[in-house]
């Protein structure tokens, strides 16, 4: 009854497993394509890596993880949310305190 | 005999059998969150250290991206098996179950195989973790990560004789449930892992 729905959240079909590993595999290919090829700049490099991962984890956070807003899995995509709130602020922090100490330092 | 005692009642208590699955997959997922926090410190580590390499090596010189590349391969094949294996697993097919369980163990286990090539090829040259700043922080970050993908081959081990010795039982897809979430969980940081060491240090 209540479980049919709520499994049909919790886990993907054949195609929806198969659109997320596509979408991987796409956005993994790229970033080791620039890298290796050297073909762009250092910067345009940097950030294009930076963003195609962020859009990774969201696509295995979707297709592999089944993270949603119903009734269901909301409880998951907050908890999530949470989380990454906390490990920016731990790494950007982090990061932040330990370059301008070094910065200071020069 | 609390088995028995479920098995018993399967057919009335249906409904009862479903209701705690979700919470402990809810459970497991917070745990995984709390793990979440322990991979962010380690990358915060590596973050601050990458740059001390103490006249030694840094990753420009030591890192092999097709060698990457392959582990990427492996470890994201094993994603998408897995799901396979959960859908197998849903519709009580355990045949099909094994089959891609054995699949996902095999890629997981090149990842890992091709990990401690990677640490042993580093040491024997000299660049093991105490080198440098940097090589300890290197070996902790995927060190961490290498570690929870052999707990996860282990857990994947355990579920697969569980499921040959006595079937599906009115808890299996439970575990597979959260195996499935830790499983993927891993893909998720290997990508922070690949591109924050490996692609940005190669740059």
């Amino acid at each position: 009854m209540s479980g049919h729905s709520s499994e049909a959240n919790t886990h993907g079909s054949v195609k929806s497993y198969l659109t997320g590993f596509v979408l991987s595999v796409i956005l993994t290919a790229i970033p080791f394509w620039m890298v290796m090829t050297e073909a762009f700049d250092k910067g345009p490099t940097y950030i294009t890596i930076i963003v195609l991962a962020i859009v990774q984890i969201f696509v295995h956070l979707k297709y592999f993880l089944h993270l949603n807003f119903s009734e269901q899995g909301k409880l998951d995509t907050y908890s999530f949310i949470f989380a990454a709130v906390i490990i920016v602020m731990v790494v950007a922090l982090s990061v932040w305190i330990i370059y301008a100490s070094n910065a200071m330092m020069m | 005999m609390s088995t028995t005692h479920l098995n018993t009642h399967d057919a009335h208590d249906e409904h009862h059998d479903h209701d705690p699955a979700p919470h402990n997959v809810f459970g497991f997922w917070l745990y995984l969150m709390t793990d979440c926090l322990l991979f962010a410190s380690v990358f915060a580590t590596y973050a601050v250290l990458f740059m001390n390499t103490a006249g030694g090596v840094s990753g420009k010189d030591i890192f092999e991206l097709d060698f990457v590349a392959y582990e990427t391969a492996a470890l994201l094949l094993s994603s998408i098996t897995y799901g396979f294996a959960m859908i197998c697993a849903h519709n009580k097919n355990k045949k099909g179950t094994l089959s891609w369980l054995s699949v996902t163990f095999l890629l997981g286990a090149i990842f890992i195989a091709m990990e401690i090539y990677e640490f042993h090829h580093l040491i024997v040259h000299g660049n093991g973790p105490q080198a440098s700043a940097f090589l300890s922080a290197f070996f902790a970050l995927v060190g961490t990560h290498g570690l929870h993908v052999t707990a996860g081959l282990i857990w994947m081990a355990i579920l697969m004789i569980e499921l040959v010795v006595s079937g599906f039982g009115s808890r299996t897809v439970t575990r597979l449930s959260c195996l499935s979430l830790f499983w993927h969980f891993l893909d998720v940081v290997w990508i922070c892992v690949f591109t924050v060491v490996y692609l940005m240090g190669a740059i």
